[in-house]
């Protein structure tokens, strides 16, 4: 890999460049959070983030588009979210959730609203540095080998910018000046301390490859109906989760002369209408086997697919969901841990 | 490390629906349609191949689109059938067709029936209510390649009389040779049903005696059916991976990215949606 070095003073300098013609998305302070958002200002982009409310995912599939405009028998494709863009300041945990992805929406009937999108983005990663909900170290998605067109390792005053791709390297020769190419032993030794530094900072995980075995042996566990009577049903883990995918598809008639519009929306599992088949016979009407559906999905499913979780660590749902459910508590109760989270909630009656 | 670039020309969207046409259309039951489409494009009409127990999305615009499962056979290609039942608003509008109208359609998907597998092997039909809709494609396709196959049985129950899907043709089926019959329903209501009352389940008094191990047994139904066929087969010793069924999930895609007909850690429409009944026992709410 083409490896470069970039004072941080000029940063600027190269954002500026490279996102002449496109849009430049990057982490910007949204009330006490972070999120990723089109950037008017360079000033505004902040680099030393945790996670961003929303991960990345909501640029290549947004919430809600439309797929077909339609009228009379006739589909029109719309593509309205694609859009040349840059994104900067992506941590390597939602590098991993984009692989993901790729996977699912790439692979065995690509998915053009996706790959479109994806295609139109640049990937400028970013490295960070864990918060104590961070499990990146425990799923090993902390480093990123792939995934980007550039990785900014931050080292202090400079940057170490691994080059990722072939589209990256062009972008970085857009500015040759201010990139040096020549990255000494005291830049490499720089690094490998801040990395060990970096490792040592994440607080105690979980050992993801028993989860599989552990989803299996516990499926019948109490704990369950413990996080049953907790759980709101919100489907807030699923919007801010870099790998859930799930979406809805609805029609949308316009008054008028206008084209209706056939949108796709994002969905969660954990939604009561989520298994509803016609004629009104719903698969998971109890909380209880949608939430299993969710942790299977993230602590099995992708391990017995891919040979790794589907989780990417990034903590999302450890800090969206009001009532504590994560994959780090489901995790602890399926490893016999008591957890606090949904302990107490012994008032709460059982609700579909 | 290249891939080619898909160009707006030559690029595929896995959800486009493509223009099918209503050829023929008529009430099977006051509230189940039969609908008979092609292709408007007549090559492509006659290249839409599949394989029984594959479903397609169909989709009308301005009112959604939703998953069934072809009843017609590959083996009479150039036409595709559907047997819908009126259970919300998609198939409502559907009903309001003429015959003409055009509707989207988009597949085939799903794994179908191994019907390779199949192939010299006893096969057994056991179908309830509206589970004739994607059993009707295999026994089709054993009649028209009828030396492929050992022996057919084929046990069909409805509620009344009046609620059987294709009776007459079932009833006309009972005089053929080198199939064995045999209908019922749970209760008749019109005084002139001469076949067997009773639940489907009572039909296994009837049939010839089963050789297990080479029989394929394919059960479709309403839910509460599975249980009470199932323990029959097994008492006849027929292999858990051998009884087949189709199932029912309300997928958005059809293509393994919505997510809606997630079972355990497959995809009722990539996996699916038949699955044998070894595949319920080792995974989870199938049935």
């Amino acid at each position: 890999m083409r490896i470069v070095k970039l004072k941080k003073e000029n940063l600027n300098v190269f954002l500026e460049a490279v996102s002449a013609g496109s849009e430049l998305w990057a982490p910007v302070r949204k009330g006490p959070k972070h999120a990723f958002a089109p950037v008017q200002d360079l000033g505004q982009i902040e680099l030393a983030t945790t996670r961003t409310i929303l991960p990345p995912k909501k640029l290549m599939v947004p919430p809600s588009f439309t797929m077909f405009t339609m009228r009379g028998s006739e589909y029109r494709e719309t593509l309205s979210h694609v859009r040349r863009r840059i994104l900067f300041g992506i941590h390597p945990c939602d590098i991993h959730g984009l692989l993901i992805l790729d996977k699912l929406f790439m692979q065995n009937f690509p998915d053009p609203y996706y790959i479109e999108a994806r295609k139109a983005t640049l990937i400028l990663g970013l490295s960070c540095w864990p918060d104590e909900h961070c499990l990146a170290k425990w799923t090993s998605t902390h480093v990123a080998e792939e995934g980007f067109d550039l990785f900014f390792n931050d080292l202090g005053d400079v940057f170490l910018v691994f080059i990722g791709s072939s589209k990256g390297d062009d972008i970085v020769r857009l500015k040759p000046d201010i990139f040096e190419e020549k990255v000494s032993d005291a830049d490499i030794q720089s690094y490998v301390k801040w990395q060990k530094e970096r490792d040592a900072a994440y607080r105690p995980g979980f050992d993801f490859v028993t989860m599989p075995r552990l989803m299996e042996l516990k499926y019948r566990d109490p704990f369950w109906e413990k996080a049953e009577k907790a759980c709101l049903a919100c489907g807030g883990c699923s919007m801010v989760c870099p790998t859930c995918n799930c979406y809805n598809v609805a029609d949308r008639k316009i008054p008028g002369d206008r084209p209706g519009e056939r949108i796709r929306s994002w969905d969660s599992c954990t939604l009561h209408d989520y298994s509803l088949v016609a004629g009104g016979e719903n698969f998971r009407e109890m909380k209880r086997s949608r939430l299993k559906l969710y942790y299977t999905h993230k602590l099995e499913a992708y391990m017995s697919k891919f040979g790794k979780p589907s989780c990417v660590g990034c903590g999302r749902c450890v800090v969206t969901c009001p009532v504590g459910i994560s994959v780090k508590s489901i995790a602890d109760a399926l490893e016999g841990k008591p957890v606090d989270a949904f302990w107490n909630t012994s008032s709460m009656e059982a609700r579909p | 490390m290249t891939s080619a670039p898909a160009t707006r020309e030559t690029r595929v969207n896995s959800f486009m629906p493509e223009p099918m046409r209503i050829v023929r259309m008529y009430n099977l039951t006051p509230d189940v349609k039969f609908f008979q489409v092609r292709a408007v494009d007549i090559d492509r009409a006659m290249t839409f191949d599949y394989k029984p127990g594959q479903f397609a999305m169909i989709s009308l615009p301005n009112v959604g689109e939703a998953p069934f499962c072809i009843s017609s056979t590959p083996t009479r290609p150039g036409l595709l059938e559907f047997c819908i039942r009126k259970a919300g608003s998609l198939t409502s509008a559907i009903f309001r067709l003429k015959e003409n109208a055009v509707l989207g359609v988009r597949g085939p998907y799903g794994n179908g029936f191994p019907m390779e597998r199949m192939e010299g092997k006893d096969v057994m039909l056991i179908m309830g209510g509206m589970g004739v809709a994607p059993l009707r494609s295999v026994l089709l396709y054993c009649l028209d390649d009828r030396d492929r196959f050992r022996n057919v049985t084929l046990l069909n129950g409805a509620k009344r009389p009046g609620d059987m899907i294709f009776r007459d043709e079932f009833l006309a089926l009972k005089q053929r040779e080198d199939l064995d019959c045999h209908l019922t329903v749970d209760g008749d209501d019109t005084g002139c049903w001469c076949d067997n009352v009773g639940v489907v389940t009572t039909l296994f008094r009837c049939i010839k005696p089963v050789d297990p191990e080479n029989t394929f047994a394919v059960v479709c139904g309403p839910p509460v059916m599975y249980k009470f066929v199932i323990r029959e087969l097994l008492e006849l010793h027929v292999p858990k991976d051998q009884i087949l069924m189709t199932l029912e999930r309300r997928m958005k895609c059809g293509v393994g990215k919505c997510g809606h007909c997630a079972i355990d850690y497959v995809y009722t429409c990539l996996d699916g949606p038949v699955f044998t009944y070894w595949d319920v026992i080792h995974m989870r709410e199938l049935i």
